[in-house]
């Protein structure tokens, strides 16, 4: 039983119970019953339809990747164009272009990254799955914090620990007396406020889009099935619906493109010293 | 101490209301200085577009974080 399904009961339930009003969608929608349940170390894993979802996204995006390369000919076929102009978006547009011309090497991070949260960006608006394992905070935690080691690491091995520090604690080219003030915010840039925008942004994004969806889907169902004037309203609701999973599929490509990006430029800033 | 005045019921609504000001104006000047730049050099709309949708989704960022914060820290 999804939980969307679960909600849309409810709905269902309230509309003919009669007076009860409709019942908004919660946090519920993001926590499915779960499917399995175990516990490694000390700490409780729930393997739910979420992560089933998670897995079939990223075995689908390999699987793609994976048949746009086999034979490949001077003349691409279909499958081998659209697999290399995807590719060449993160390579082109982001690891040369942003990253510098010593981004080269990051291509394939880049290119997984952006292709792994956009195959999982792109369930929220697939019928069946309709959520996006981003909506989960701790999927797009652990790839901010990937990237936060990364470019810390690469700004290290790049610059040396002493140079890397002292750019960050005294930014080059500011008056003395301004590091009472930039200082704080630079260190809270590089180490705070870098990956935990990164993560909340997908998050938000995800989460925003998927209460969205689902309050103008249960709201088109619920309006429909009165029985008084509210039910003109209930065109107008799946309406909204139908826009919003247009608006969302904007969003799913932004998103995965603005952590590619953002990502490059962090990685910019850690391989050029500031001049 | 008497209480004067109460508010109850959706206090993370507010909050989003009230946090979706800024970024709403945010956006509108990055599309608008991407607007005006087009106008004044259109075959510059394909080098800056790249900044204006990083710009929007930057901005659009603070909004949603006050989206979701009446979630984490509601009741």
């Amino acid at each position: 039983m999804t939980s969307s399904a679960l909600a849309l009961g409810n709905v269902l339930a309230a509309a003919e119970g009669g007076g009860e009003g409709f019942q908004a969608p919660g946090l519920g929608e993001f926590y499915p019953q779960p499917l399995v349940t175990f516990s490694l170390l000390g700490v409780e894993f729930e393997i739910t339809r979420i992560t089933v979802w998670l897995w079939i996204a990223t075995i689908a995006m390999l699987v793609f990747m994976a048949a746009a390369v086999r034979r490949p000919q001077i003349v691409p076929g279909k499958l081998q164009f659209i697999g290399e102009s995807g590719y060449s978006l993160v390579r082109d547009g982001i690891a040369r272009d942003v990253v510098g011309p010593r981004g080269l090497p990051f291509a394939p991070f880049l290119a997984s990254l952006f292709f792994f949260i956009l195959a999982n960006n792109l369930l929220s608006i697939i019928p069946f799955a309709q959520i996006s394992p981003m909506s989960k905070f701790a999927f797009p935690l652990v790839l901010a914090l990937i990237c936060w080691v990364l470019y810390i690491y690469i700004g290290i091995r790049e610059q040396g620990v002493g140079k890397y520090f002292k750019d960050i604690l005294f930014l080059p080219g500011v008056p003395a007396f301004m590091y009472i003030l930039v200082t704080p915010i630079e260190v809270l840039q590089n180490f705070i406020v870098r990956p935990f925008t990164l993560a909340v942004r997908l998050f938000a994004n995800m989460f925003a889009g998927h209460m969205l969806l689902v309050v103008f889907s249960l709201g088109a169902v619920y309006l429909l099935s009165r029985d008084n004037f509210s039910i003109v309203f209930g065109p107008v609701s799946a309406l909204m619906a139908i826009v919003m999973t247009f608006f969302e599929l904007l969003v799913i490509f932004l998103q995965a493109y603005v952590f590619t990006v953002l990502m490059g430029t962090y990685l910019n800033g850690s391989i050029e010293a500031e001049h | 101490m008497d209480v004067l005045a109460e508010l109850t019921g959706s206090v993370g609504s507010i909050g989003y209301g009230l946090a979706a000001i800024g970024p709403g104006i945010g956006v509108g000047i990055v599309w608008a200085a991407y607007i005006q730049a087009t106008a004044r050099q259109p075959e510059s709309a394909g080098l800056t577009r790249t900044y204006a949708f990083l710009g929007f989704a930057l901005s659009e960022a603070l909004a949603l974080i006050g989206f979701v914060v009446p979630f984490v820290f509601g009741t």
